[in-house]
């Protein structure tokens, strides 16, 4: 992990250049050096925090009062940081009475909380401090700090579900990995009133952009393993499918089981497991078809790789099937060549310095939290099939000279609806997942989804796709403001890249054009937006037939209605609504 | 360990703490004498200096220090 003093050092640099995001920093100890290493860390991630700090312990007031520097801020995300020492210190200062209520007392607050702010609440959960006044009969005792605590950060997490907006960071969680010791420096807290020790600094700092990072649209999707010595001790090619170290038994196999373990809950979750090895491919698979003690099955690897070549060159064609950017991938490689090989030749790859033991692997792993999301639906899990299906679908398409005649053999239906509380979850997490095939990338929380769903000001559609092959589920979501009586702005179009070339664009535009006819619109406006990643769809807009209209700041494209021509598709529109 | 040995090193890690080159250390400078030496960086001075010389100053020695000399009388008396 990079150092505080890397950190602090990082506030030196240009950072213009990169996305401004407003953060307020809240906290009931002293907060400078907090402030100084996520201003640091934004840098790291490549953004340009412009962060607020509150007066010294100002939590209440700050968020209470409308009127106060925090309100006026206007914070993309406020992060709050109460420390499980002040409240020790509230429980301390409280009658025994009262004790038992500390929890729900400070529960009221963040609900509070969360209703008095907009912008996101990045919540800062509670490592334990263990007082030993009751000793381990504190579980026993529900007005013991020890219960109340726990009962405090069990209670924020059903909160966080119950609010779309609120995020807890868990330095709890970190505490856990690192230790109390490493945590909190008696010393420097009695001088300072800061409770979080400068080597604990980075972690809490890095935590918090991962949030901010996960809930921008930027995470990991998709996992990149190499065999050998990697997910199984031993070389398949020299041992055999039969003699590789994995499960009970053999050397040191249950190292490996445990790590394919948290591979599989990654895959069900829904990251992408590809594999990347230099070996036969008939014997890089053979494992996975018969050796019993792998947790990891053919099934479960939606790209697989086995050849001689450079792994470069194969994490290329891994990101070509699969459509996605290079910064969401990341490569376990036990071999320190290839990690070097791979880190020179696609610098935006993540590649952890995997530790030499492979029973380090897991530990070391857990430290990095490389899979931070900002939302979660059971559609996640199904998303290796889907990959695996569009391998189908393209080998069909080989077999097909003419396109036309390909798309009409995939029998396409799309299911078209607004925003409901059944697709509210879905709707949100692909604005947030969307980059490529998104043309003003704006994100949005499921709370505001449902808001528009709810608001006369907008009509909003949203797409499925299916065919003879599967059903891709919820795949295009597009948010037209109506601006007046006879103008629509699409302020919201994207798509899921595993879905381009088949007409959608034209089947989706075709319905928005019905909409405007039906409700006597003239025109429909369209912008797009750069970002690093959306350069795909730059010609969108002309592409379909918009105008370009001269003399606006940024790309803007009209579309009239009345003049508009249905386009050919081979999408029909599913009736059993 | 000398005092002279003590001075050097602890010269080292405010120079890298700090991150200035220039900064020359006797045992009379004081933190009026150190641009960027506050009240901050003094934790990261002091946090730096403990895991260095593998010791732990008290809370009551952080505070205490009136110049450099002061310091290195605390690190030699570990």
């Amino acid at each position: 992990m990079i150092t505080f003093k890397e950190l602090k050092r990082n506030l030196k640099k240009e950072r213009s250049t990169f996305s401004t995001r407003k953060v307020a920093l809240l906290g009931d100890i002293a907060t400078q050096f907090l402030a100084v290493s996520i201003e640091g860390m934004g840098y790291e991630r490549n953004y340009n925090i412009d962060l607020f700090e509150a007066e010294f312990n100002q939590v209440e007031q700050q968020v209470l009062d409308p009127t106060s520097d925090l309100h006026q801020f206007q914070a993309d995300y406020t992060v709050v940081f109460q420390s499980a020492h002040k409240l020790l210190e509230k429980y301390n200062l409280m009658s025994p009475s009262l004790q038992a209520k500390l929890a729900d007392d400070r529960l009221d607050f963040v609900k509070t909380l969360c209703n008095s702010l907009k912008g996101r609440i990045i919540y800062y959960n509670y490592p334990e401090i263990e007082d030993t006044v009751f000793g381990s009969y504190a579980n026993k005792i529900a007005s013991s700090f020890t219960y109340q605590v726990r009962k405090l950060n069990f209670e924020l997490m059903n909160l966080a579900q119950e609010n779309p907006n609120l995020f807890i960071c868990d330095i709890a969680g970190l505490q856990n990995k690192f230790g109390r010791d490493v945590m909190f420096d008696s010393n420097i807290y009695v001088s300072t009133e800061m409770v979080l020790s400068l080597d604990a600094l980075p972690y809490v700092a890095s935590r918090t952009l991962d949030i901010i990072c996960a809930v921008d649209g930027k995470f990991k999707k998709c996992l990149v393993l190499d065999l050998d010595n990697t997910m199984w001790g031993g070389i398949v090619g020299d041992d055999g499918w039969e003699n590789i170290q994995v499960g009970h038994g053999l050397g040191i196999g249950v190292a490996f089981s445990e790590f394919q373990q948290w591979i599989k809950k990654l895959k069900n979750r829904g990251i992408i497991i590809a594999v990347c090895s230099k070996n036969d491919e008939d014997k890089a698979r053979a494992p996975f078809e018969k050796n019993p003690e792998m947790v990891l099955k053919i099934d479960d690897i939606a790209v697989f790789i086995a050849n001689w070549d450079n792994k470069a060159d194969n994490i290329r064609i891994i990101q070509g099937i699969l459509n996605i950017g290079f910064d969401s991938m990341v490569f376990l490689d036990d071999n320190p060549f290839e990690r070097n090989m791979v880190r020179e030749n696609v610098p935006d790859v993540t590649v952890p310095e995997l530790p030499e033991d492979p029973s380090e692997y897991l530990e070391y792993l857990y430290s990095l939290n490389l899979f931070e999301t900002a939302s979660y639906s059971s559609a996640d899990a199904d998303r290796t099939l889907q990959y695996q299906v569009e391998n189908q679908r393209a080998s069909l398409l080989k077999s097909f000279t003419n396109e036309a005649d390909f798309l009409k053999s995939l029998n396409m239906l799309s299911d078209v609806r607004g925003f409901t509380s059944f697709n509210i979850v879905r709707v949100a997490q692909l604005s947030q997942r969307s980059n490529q095939f998104n043309l003003r990338t704006v994100r949005y929380t499921e709370a505001e989804i449902e808001a528009l769903g709810k608001d006369g000001n907008y009509a909003n559609f949203s797409f499925t796709l299916s065919d003879k092959f599967g059903d891709n589920g919820l795949i295009c979501v597009i948010i037209l403001k109506k601006l007046d009586l006879e103008t629509l702005f699409i302020e919201t179009w994207l798509m899921s890249c595993r879905v381009l070339k088949r007409g959608m664009e034209d089947f989706a535009l075709n319905t928005i054009v019905s909409y405007a006819k039906a409700h006597g619109y003239k025109r429909i406006v369209g912008e797009y937006l750069p970002t690093a990643k959306n350069q795909m769809v730059q010609e969108h807009y002309p592409k379909l037939g918009f105008l370009k209209i001269e003399g606006t700041a940024s790309a803007q494209f009209e579309l009239d209605v009345n003049n508009y021509e249905h386009k050919e598709c081979y999408i029909q529109l599913n009736k059993e609504q | 360990m000398e005092h002279s040995e003590i001075l050097a090193k602890v010269q080292e890690i405010f120079r890298d703490v700090l991150d200035n080159e220039t900064i020359e250390l006797t045992p009379q400078t004081t933190a009026n004498d150190v641009e960027d030496w506050d009240s901050l960086s003094h934790i990261q001075l002091i946090v730096a200096i403990e895991k260095a010389f593998k010791i732990k100053f008290t809370s009551k020695e952080i505070l205490s220090w009136s110049n450099v000399s002061e310091m290195i009388e605390s690190i030699a008396s570990k």
